[in-house]
């Protein structure tokens, strides 16, 4: 089949309207999911949709995008030992938490009234992380921009610079000690890493590999006296372990 | 408008372990037992199931199976002279909900504390003095003895099948086992599970110092076990995702794989999920209870009459469900009066880093909730405080319960937090690192209590629960303490650095430590000084028991569930064979 860039497949479609909306999707869980026969019409060159070069942003706007990006990757950098923040799709899984029910002040108790309180009393602001993260980042951005050099456009080691400024409360944006905001923008990064791929980041679970953590795969009975000899298996996530299984005794009542 | 319901003999407030237990036992004697539950029905099938269940980020990160902070969260300070500020995200400890409660999400550790433990006030002064403890604690003894305790210890293991090796078999020691423990009548009822790596290497290090390594007592079974009431568990397969989790695999004991089958067969009793209880009622004498005000999950509110009102919620919970409903005097630090809110312990958590070369290969993801090795040397009162300024102890072990990486990423002292340098340093001790707990006792002390919020309120209107709380001297001192005797272990292990992290001051609820909160209704022999008698039966309203680890006078050196377990049957022995049979006081005040 001939391959299309992703921009090509979108002009393609914009010509012809049978193609399935959801091949229009482009993470690269959907487009793997997409069964390219399926959607094939006449007359129409199936694309290739398993190279999703970037994410489809769906929360960040074009300048958050561009700070989340490279701090991300000053946080978990790619190094000899494998991909970073940007490869394993970080960056994604925060625009997709942040977008979602989490980014919304999920599991966040919102009642006033508001004291920033002492460090033991843990986050008092009124802000949802989805509020956090846009007013900060504009924050953050303006102070750079009247300096003259955006995040973007420092070199590694004036971003690690300013991440450490950022970190040591070096920063009041718009009223937000910039610790709060860097603490849970490197929070949300690791777990951005190390989650389930099927939360948008550890893509191909190149963080689990990295680090010999065999994922959802959960039998060790035989292996765990085995001591001190390396656990060999491909690590498995969410999605793989998606096929039905249940445990079920004969002799234990399931259900209640 | 309240809709009035048709009285029933016993209304109990949480289903949870104990809520489970004591309705089991009071609907099988013949008494009409309504179970009010807050959270949602759940069961093994089908929603502790993979692939679901193994997502760190849902069950860890973001606490699924935790209590809704968000319309029903605490408020918390270190200090009576501050505000205290709403916990707007669960952290330092996770309240569980749900039918089966918080024991859902445990590990499975299951202890009994030691026969000293039950008289800690009146044998530490004995052996050490009356001018030995420091002036703000306000430890005191249960009312109830280890020897009294022992068949409902005994009882409550067999119901959960608990894997374990005895180390006292009524006086007599047994090699392998825990050397200090008060006696048990038999051993427990299911072999140790086998031992990890960190386990063994810690077991290596420990024996060389002279200590005395036990297998963690489990409820992740060894093998497969039918319990006494006919239910079957089957063996864990050590997945290393128990704490915060379900288990899918009928391998952890919760009520739903030892008890909830049995209970909801019974036609005397009825569970109502999504019932948010407001208060226990009182007559116009304020000491007779009429039963219990709930509204339900669609709004409603309803009056639910009984004859026995047990509330059985999780700790931090019972405390408040007394304070709503006017049931005992509240506590005042200023003075010293009042005994609801009084006595809130939780435990003193340290840890110490072994870090080994890269050829010796961990695989900390292999584990169960309570599959390690552990001594109690340190623990309690077995070894001297003479001179030492402390009371209490901790005991030490390889007890790391998985290797789920977002929260485990051990990095040696110094290590960036983020960068190249932290990456590196998490990809070259991942697999190498054996993590040490030192679970330390919590000791009552005057300062430390709760109350009910005078600003911030829950979902339905009513004042939230206010914890004020620090650790105490005497807990420091005994943290750093027990953690340099872990350095010691950590080095006779062969680990080539070892960072020892004695718990310190002020306590922050950022951070997760246990959810171990205890105290708040103790239990004791005096009226001026316990909420609940010996029985756990209200002082003040006889007809109300009040069962939970908020029963608890301080928190001793292990996990609370094994001994809420043998205080719950207790409890319904009592029920059972005094009280149902003549209600009234069981204890003259």
């Amino acid at each position: 089949m001939k391959k299309v860039t992703r921009r090509s497949f979108v002009t393609t479609v914009g010509a012809a309207s049978l193609v399935s909306t959801a091949a229009l999707l482009d993470s690269a869980e959907a487009a793997e999911a997409v069964e390219p026969s399926s959607i094939e019409a006449p007359g129409i060159a199936t694309p290739d949709v398993s190279v999703a070069d970037r994410p489809t942003y769906l929360f960040f706007n074009s300048a958050e995008v561009l700070f989340v990006e490279a701090a991300c990757e000053r946080l978990i950098p790619a190094d000899e030992n494998g991909a970073g923040a940007l490869g394993a799709g970080v960056p994604n899984y925060l625009d997709k938490q942040l977008g979602g029910a989490w980014g919304a002040g999920e599991r966040l108790y919102r009642s006033g009234p508001w004291a920033l309180g002492t460090a033991t009393q843990g986050y008092q602001l009124p802000f949802t992380p989805a509020e956090l993260f846009h007013s900060c980042l504009r924050a953050i951005d303006q102070q750079l921009a009247e300096k003259g050099t955006r995040f973007h456009e420092m070199n590694d080691d004036a971003q690690d610079a300013y991440l450490k400024s950022l970190e040591s409360d070096g920063h009041n944006l718009d009223g937000v000690p910039s610790g709060i905001f860097f603490d849970i923008l490197l929070k949300m990064s690791v777990e951005g890493f190390f989650a389930d791929p099927a939360y948008g980041g550890n893509k191909d679970m190149v963080a689990w590999r990295m680090i010999g953590f065999p994922g959802a795969y959960a039998d060790y009975y035989e292996a765990i006296d085995k001591h001190g000899v390396k656990f060999e298996r491909e690590p498995m996530s969410l999605a793989e372990d998606a096929r039905g299984h249940v445990h079920m005794s004969p002799d234990i009542p399931a259900h209640l | 408008m309240t809709q009035r319901l048709k009285e029933v003999d016993v209304v109990i407030i949480g289903v949870g372990l104990v809520g489970t237990m004591v309705a089991k036992e009071l609907a099988a004697a013949g008494y009409k037992v309504v179970g009010l539950e807050r959270g949602q029905t759940r069961a093994t099938v089908p929603e502790f199931q993979s692939p679901g269940i193994h997502d760190e980020l849902r069950f860890d990160v973001r606490k699924a199976l935790m209590q809704d902070n968000t319309r029903e969260p605490v408020t918390f300070r270190n200090q009576g002279s501050q505000v205290a500020l709403p916990v707007r995200r669960w952290e330092s400890f996770l309240p569980g909900t749900g039918l089966g409660g918080s024991m859902v999400h445990w590990n499975g550790q299951t202890y009994r504390f030691q026969a000293n433990d039950f008289q800690l006030a009146t044998r530490t002064r004995e052996r050490y003095g009356k001018k030995f403890l420091d002036a703000d604690l306000t430890i005191q003894d249960w009312g109830v003895t280890y020897d009294e305790l022992e068949p409902h210890y005994d009882r409550f293991e067999y119901l959960l099948g608990t894997s374990g090796k005895a180390g006292n078999i009524k006086g007599q020691i047994q090699p392998g086992g825990d050397p200090h423990e008060s006696p048990r009548s038999r051993d427990y009822p299911t072999p140790p599970q086998k031992e990890h790596y960190q386990g063994a290497l810690f077991r290596k290090g420990a024996t060389s110092l002279g200590y005395h390594p036990l297998p963690q007592p489990s409820s992740n079974l060894s093998q497969p076990y039918t319990n006494p009431e006919g239910l079957k568990l089957n063996t864990c397969v050590f997945c290393g995702f128990c704490e915060r989790y379900a288990c899918e695999h009928y391998a952890k004991s919760v009520p739903q794989t030892v008890l909830l089958p049995v209970l909801l067969a019974n036609p005397n009793f009825e569970l109502r999920t999504g019932c948010q209880v407001q208060r226990i009622n009182l007559d116009s004498t304020k000491k007779h209870a009429t039963g219990v005000t709930y509204i339900d999950a669609v709004g409603r509110e309803f009056e639910q009459p009984a004859s026995l009102v047990i509330t059985s919620t999780f700790a931090i919970n019972n405390i408040r469900m007394l304070l709503l409903s006017s049931i005992g005097k509240p506590y005042d630090p200023a003075t010293g009066q009042g005994v609801v809110g009084r006595n809130y312990a939780y435990q003193t958590m340290s840890t110490v880093a072994s870090f080994f070369d890269e050829d010796v290969i961990i695989n900390p993801f292999m584990a169960s909730g309570a599959s390690g090795t552990l001594i109690n040397d340190f623990a309690g009162d077995n070894f001297d405080h003479s001179g030492l300024g402390f009371v209490g102890g901790a005991f030490i072990g390889a007890v790391n319960t998985n290797g789920r990486p977002i929260q485990y990423h051990p990095t040696p002292p110094g290590t960036p937090n983020w960068g190249k340098a932290w990456k590196q340093a998490v990809l070259k001790h991942y697999n190498h690192t054996v993590m040490l707990s030192l679970h330390g006792s919590s000791m009552a002390a005057r300062q430390n209590y709760a109350d009910l919020d005078p600003t911030y309120r829950d979902a339905w209107g009513q004042p939230l629960l206010r914890i004020t709380f620090d650790f105490p001297q005497n807990d420091l001192k005994m943290a750093a303490y027990v953690t340099a005797k872990g350095v010691e272990i950590g080095k006779a292990m062969g680990a080539k650095q070892v960072a020892g992290s004695p718990r310190k001051g002020p306590y922050t609820v950022t951070q997760y430590q246990t959810t171990h909160n205890t105290g708040g209704t103790v239990m004791g022999d005096n009226p001026k000084t316990s909420v609940v008698n010996r029985y756990l039966q209200a002082w003040d309203v006889p007809n109300v028991f009040v069962i939970g680890a908020s029963n608890y006078p301080q928190q001793a050196s292990w996990n609370p569930t094994g001994t809420l377990g043998a205080l719950t049957y207790w409890a319904i022995d009592a029920l059972k064979n005094k009280y149902l049979k003549n209600p009234g006081r069981l204890v003259s005040a």
